[in-house]
């Protein structure tokens, strides 16, 4: 298998579902002739020429809805932002029009269209440019929300994102984009609403997604020099998301610990919480705990931005707290 | 409703034009105005060589994230905001570091927020493209592209809810007007005629995105007619001429609550953030050299000469005392401390329980 970067298997998936169905055009800020703001674009202008990879004006809103309307009259939009802090001003387009035309129409008119691009803190971006949306995003009927941490998994569900005949929010990180990983030659697709058990364990479940994936595995790898055996759960999608997975671990390991970027309130976290209580109540040995940013705007300074982000020491305590060893 | 000179001082197309129409103006001269220039040539000497280091302070990661220099372009913040009041207002993009020196935040406070200190005029928290200071008026470097244009025209409604006579000058980059931001903006602020003066950079990029593949229009100034509002057109390396410009839109907002949309074609000398090459994807080597014959700081120091009044001794002598000011800056930020681990949950709220009630007493004051 082929060592490659996150950046250059969505480029993959990008050029190969291109290549598959001609509907298919990718439409944002810096992704034909700049080769994207992140490089994911790189060289389809030039293979797919500039009808179908279009550099937009700075108008989040308006391309958004460009995209909605070019899906809801057959075509397959993938729309870049260059980074979700900004999609902000897209939203109305998102929530108001992608994500509930086929229920407000009875079912005549279904959006397949991909929003992707960076969510989440990078390094030192400072308050506006570092941001999780992924819980605002989840709480849409209507919206699928995926949110992939590995090349491997980032190529086959953006396969399968393409290829869904709803709205899917893509999340990728900018963090993400070096992170190397292996992914097979040939094709394959990753469904949406499955989530992966990536790492099996017996003592304590540790649930995440997207960039904190890689946390969770890290806090894991420190976990087991001390013996702890954490089963590591990736959710990938987080709407539709898959109870299931997390249910019968937590039935087996009995404690559980839910690592995320956003904040606290209302987040992504607190949902899966949700569940948890309500189908493993019996089976829990401890409270459920969640890792998160600090509640507040993400600060510029170093210590500062440090002392914010979740990261592996503090998954590691939190796993600590729920096996009550500290 | 009065309209602005369409054809005032406009800047030739061609890059090495040094003679622009307001230099060629024939009026009385002042040994004011000889220290006009000079203050200005000082200015800009300043922000050119404080940015200097800014890439070096970068290089050496001792500043991290985005940072957006404005070398090319002193001539737009030296001379706009040299028109000023201390009372008026100014807001900016992300790019605001030569803006904020122009306004007077000191060299050592906005060091210091490059650096993530706690001693930066955001106390660390913002960086490059978040510095702020109450002090001056300065109401931030903002992130979000057009974000802070409605902002301004807010800022220009409670001047003219005051009764006051203050203005709110704007700054923004081309690329910004396609968002809407700036057309709902520019519309609330021609129908309720408020004091604004917004203020377009017209550097003719966004980001790797030259004007015209963005841009249906390409005379920004001309997008000011959907709102029926005064515009302009000015020469941005020609220190003096976006000076005249903005004081013509200063006095139309002042004394008539007038709103003006300003176009100052100007050029950016390095590459949009520190990640991006200076050129060679969407702009060639060529062309950024033909643009850096008009670098601002030269053709003033061409305006200077002309009159006698350039002299290479006393020009060393400021170069010398704006690098020590800049030295000073590097010196004091580094020396400052990292924010206390405190101060991350501090600034979320303000403590209305208290008897400072900021909000009301600022209304009040300012
Ligand atoms: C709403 C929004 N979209 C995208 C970005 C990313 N971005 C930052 S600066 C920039 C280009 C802006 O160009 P312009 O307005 O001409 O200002 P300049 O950088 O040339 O000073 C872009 C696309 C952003 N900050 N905000
Ligand atoms: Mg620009």
């Amino acid at each position: 298998m082929a060592i490659i970067t996150y950046r250059d298997a969505l480029n993959q998936a990008l050029r190969e579902e291109m290549q598959r169905d001609d509907r298919v055009f990718i439409m944002g800020e810096e992704v034909a002739v700049y080769q994207g703001a992140y490089k994911v674009s790189k060289g389809l202008l030039q293979e797919f020429g500039e009808m179908r990879v279009v550099d937009t004006p700075i108008t989040e809103l308006g391309f958004a809805g460009v995209g909605v309307g070019a899906a809801m009259v057959g075509l397959r939009p993938i729309i870049e932002f260059m980074t979700w802090n900004f999609a902000l001003l897209a939203l109305d387009q998102v929530v108001n029009a992608a994500a509930k035309m086929l229920s407000m129409s009875g079912g005549q008119f279904n959006i397949p269209i991909v929003f992707r691009g960076p969510n989440g803190a990078a390094l030192q971006l400072s308050a506006q440019h570092s941001q999780s949306w992924e819980s605002w995003l989840a709480h849409i009927p209507g919206l699928k929300v995926v949110a992939p941490g590995t090349p491997y998994d980032a190529k086959g569900l953006l396969k399968s994102a393409i290829r869904d005949d709803n709205p899917v929010m893509f999340l990728e990180g900018e963090m993400l984009y070096n992170i190397k990983g292996e992914v097979p030659e040939g094709e394959y697709t990753i469904p949406l609403g499955k989530a992966q058990v990536k790492r099996e364990g017996d003592h304590v479940t540790i649930i995440s997604y997207g960039k904190m994936i890689n946390v969770a595995n890290q806090a894991a790898d420190i976990l087991a020099k001390d013996g702890i055996r954490a089963e590591v759960i990736d959710l990938l999608t987080l709407r539709p998301i898959d109870t299931e997975t997390i249910i019968a671990s937590v039935k087996k390991t009995n404690r559980a610990v839910v690592v995320e970027e956003g904040w606290e309130i209302c987040g992504m976290g607190a949902q899966i919480v949700d569940y948890v209580q309500r189908d493993c109540f019996d089976d829990l040995d401890a409270p459920v705990l969640r890792v998160h940013q600090v509640d507040v705007p993400m600060p510029y300074a170093k210590n500062l931005e440090r002392a914010a982000k979740p990261d592996a020491q503090k998954t590691v305590a939190a796993v600590r707290q729920v096996l009550y060893l500290d | 409703m009065a309209r602005a000179n369409k054809s005032a001082p406009a800047p030739s197309e061609s890059p090495n034009a040094t003679e622009t129409k307001s230099m060629a103006k024939k009026k009385p001269e002042s040994s004011d105005d000889s220290a006009l220039r000079l203050s200005l040539l000082r200015e800009m000497l300043l922000m050119r060589r404080f940015e200097e280091r800014t890439a070096e302070a970068y290089a050496l990661g001792k500043i991290g994230g985005f940072c957006h220099l404005y070398i090319g372009q002193e001539a737009v913040g030296a001379g706009a905001i040299s028109v000023l009041r201390p009372d008026d207002y100014v807001i900016t993009s992300y790019r605001d570091h030569g803006q904020a020196l122009a306004r007077g935040i000191t060299p050592r406070s906005v060091m210091a927020e490059l650096f993530g200190r706690i001693d930066g005029c955001s106390k660390g928290k913002g960086g490059s493209m978040h510095l702020f200071d109450r002090n001056t008026n300065f109401l931030g470097g903002h992130g979000i592209v057009a974000g802070h244009i409605p902002i301004a025209t807010g800022v220009g409604f409670a001047i003219k809810y005051r009764g006051g006579d203050q203005v709110c000058l704007c700054f923004f980059g081309e690329a910004a007007v396609n968002n809407g931001a700036f057309h709902e903006a520019l519309n609330m602020a021609a129908l309720w005629q408020l004091p604004v003066v917004y203020l377009v950079e017209n550097n003719r990029y966004g980001m790797g995105t030259a004007l015209e593949r963005a841009s249906s229009v390409n005379d920004i100034a001309e997008r000011a007619c959907s709102y029926d509002m005064p515009n302009e057109v000015v020469d941005g390396q020609d220190v003096i001429a976006v000076r005249e410009a903005v004081t013509r839109a200063v006095a139309r907002a002042r004394g008539e609550n007038t709103p003006t949309l300003i176009e100052v074609r100007t050029y950016r000398f390095m590459g949009h953030s520190m990640s991006d090459a200076v050129s060679g994807t969407y702009r060639s080597k060529e062309e950024l050299d033909e643009y850096m014959k008009r670098d601002p700081i030269a053709v003033l120091r061409a305006q200077m000469e002309q009159r006698g009044e350039w002299s290479d001794d006393k020009m060393a002598a400021i170069d010398d005392e704006v690098r020590a000011i800049v030295e000073d800056a590097w010196n004091f930020a580094d020396e400052s401390p990292e924010p206390p681990l405190e101060a991350l949950t501090e600034d979320v709220y303000v403590d209305t329980t208290s008897d400072t009630d900021t909000g009301v007493a600022a209304a009040g004051e300012r």
